[in-house]
């Protein structure tokens, strides 16, 4: 019983201390700045400014991502959304359209109405979630752990990330390289050297 | 209040991250700024799992180069290594002799008083406060308790067989007091599902390119009148 | 056909952006990186090298041929690692048996060795797959202009 109280009063003793840190203004920083980003991604009509905004949103990620610890992750989304995205979306605007038509006023309720609903229901959700950074926390506790303290004598890899990527989920990595795979494939398939230009033009375009 | 709200800003921030990229999707006729939305959606959500698998205080799960982690089985050079860890770390001090008798309890108790110190030492208010009900609580603390059993769930041959994985788990629990990791785990799922989100991508943004090639457009409302037109026309020709 | 600067930073920046992809695939054991970040990176040289000199210069360099098979050879080394330990007695992808006397886990390395190639293989040629495939369309004249 007395431990019970112990452990009452330490958990009401750590909710009173303030975890204010430097890196504190960083992430703040930098998540207003993704927001930033986000906003002036939905007011632009220009798709070759959306392209480069969605590759400064990914930079920006990154940066954040380095800021969470998550170095792998940062050096992934640098690379991939800030690098190769970036040109897939430029090379898709080129092919598609360079203006977005402008959208009506009372077509844009609805979708603000859905917007703010899910977006309530999920902050509702927070309020329940265990604080920013707790070690204890469940997603923290039982298999992440048990990774970073059976590393050194499983696989005797430095990088938890490589060991757990390639030894201790192997089999779902693979499944991530055939979708991969397989996204490729369907892309030459649409777009590759053997596809049909132009597909059904004569059957639906003409009037 | 403030605590509060420091607390879980990060996942404010995120969802409202998340639902600028899902009014792009619901609100925007254009498929390729429909695309860009759902990309916009998909790194806010990346963002969120990074976020979860933080630990304040912790660092990159790279194990940092310590000798005393090597594993070294047969070499007898652990014992004075983990009495380096005993005086370094100074809360499970009392608690050692007991996670030396073996039995796999204890060791997970040395496990959990392992973590929570080093959950405490980088936040340096919290420390002389968590550290008793940690390492003296044992039992009585409900929510640290299933931090060691399923460490110990994933190894049932080194407990069972090995006769000194105590001090094994020890050495493992003694390199957790001195360095706290991030979570590995969603940095994992993330990783691929970043390049797997750029894979797909690109099969929308093709899908796209040939509907444009098809039609003309990208917008949504002219690809529907277009459609309508057709099957009107195909209903005139019957 | 002007961007000199351009061309000459793509000239400076190729080589070494090459060179890291390959320290990145190699060195994912001990820092951060691996096969998917440098299969990537390996991609974004040559993407960078057809965007300054043209998709034809780049594709005499790697035909697009050569593409679909990178993609199935980097999934079957990855499949083919899984299959190897199953020979050897163990689990699928279990590689612990690669070198089951060694004391530091020298299977393992060389599983995980062998499967981050795999992964970079496979993900070096899809993205080079797909931007060759959205390069090589020609696009349609646009009613509105940039």
């Amino acid at each position: 019983m007395m431990m019970a109280d112990e452990q009452a009063a330490v958990a009401q003793a750590a909710e009173s201390v303030p975890a204010v840190s430097g890196p504190i203004f960083v992430e703040i920083f930098l998540l207003a700045l993704l927001f930033a980003t986000a906003i002036s991604m939905i007011r632009m009509r220009q798709l070759f400014s959306v392209a480069m905004l969605s590759g400064i949103y990914s930079l920006l990620s990154a940066a954040f991502f380095v800021a969470l610890d998550a170095v792998d992750v940062a050096f992934t989304e640098a690379a991939v959304g800030a690098g190769i995205s970036t040109v897939l979306i430029l090379t898709g605007v080129a092919l598609t359209a360079k203006w977005e038509m402008p959208v009506d006023r009372e077509r844009q309720i609805l979708p603000l109405a859905i917007v703010i609903v899910t977006g309530g229901a999920l902050f509702y959700a927070t309020l329940d979630m265990p604080a920013f950074g707790e070690a204890t926390a469940p997603a923290n506790a039982y298999v992440g752990q048990a990774y970073i303290d059976q590393t050194p004598t499983d696989i005797d890899v430095p990088n938890i990330v490589t060991a757990v990527l390639a030894s201790y989920r192997g089999f779902d990595t693979m499944g991530e390289v055939v979708v991969v795979f397989t996204a490729g494939l369907a892309c030459l398939l649409l777009l590759g050297v053997g596809a049909i230009r132009g597909g059904g033009r004569n059957d639906d375009g003409e009037h | 209040m403030l605590e509060f709200i420091l607390a879980r800003y990060n996942y404010w921030i995120v969802i409202c991250l998340m639902m600028t990229g899902l009014y792009i999707v619901f609100s925007r006729g254009n498929l390729v700024k429909t695309l860009v939305g759902l990309n916009l959606f998909q790194t806010s959500v990346f963002i969120f799992y990074i976020t979860i698998g933080k630990v304040i205080g912790g660092t990159a799960p790279i194990l940092i180069e310590d000798k005393s982690k090597k594993k070294d089985d047969h070499s007898g050079g652990h014992d004075a290594h983990s009495a380096d860890h005993q005086s370094a770390s100074e809360a499970p001090v009392g608690f050692f002799p007991e996670g030396q008798s073996a039995s796999p309890d204890s060791s997970a108790m040395h496990d959990d008083a392992g973590a929570a110190e080093g959950y405490d030492a980088p936040v340096n208010q919290l420390t002389g406060v968590r550290d008793p009900g940690a390492a003296q609580g044992g039992e009585g603390s409900l929510h640290l308790q299933p931090e060691g059993a399923p460490a110990n769930e994933l190894l049932p041959n080194v407990l069972t067989d090995n006769p000194d994985h105590t001090a094994d788990i020890a050495k493992a629990a003694g390199g957790a007091t001195e360095i706290l990791y991030s979570n590995p785990l969603p940095h994992v799922l993330i990783l691929t599902a970043i390049v797997v989100g750029v894979a797909t991508t690109a099969v929308g943004l093709s899908l796209a390119v040939r509907i444009r090639e098809a039609y003309g457009t990208v917008e949504e409302d002219q690809l529907e009148t277009l459609d309508n037109e057709a099957e009107r026309r195909e209903v005139a020709r019957a | 056909m002007g961007h000199l600067i351009l061309r000459v930073t793509i000239k400076l920046l190729f080589a070494p952006i090459l060179l890291f992809a390959l320290y990145v695939q190699f060195h994912g054991d001990y820092g951060p990186g691996g096969g998917f970040q440098a299969g990537v990176i390996f991609a974004a040289a040559f993407i960078l090298h057809a965007l300054g000199f043209g998709l034809g210069s780049c594709q005499r360099v790697i035909p697009p041929n050569w593409l679909p098979v990178g993609m199935a050879l980097g999934v079957l080394i990855y499949m083919g690692c899984g299959f190897y330990t199953m020979f050897l007695g163990g689990n699928f992808l279990d590689y612990d048996v690669i070198q089951p006397d060694s004391t530091h886990h020298a299977g393992q390395h060389i599983g995980i060795v062998v499967v981050e190639i795999g992964v970079g293989l496979a993900v070096a040629a899809t993205m080079l797959q797909i931007f060759y495939a959205f390069a090589g369309r020609e696009p349609e004249p646009m009613d509105d202009a940039w």
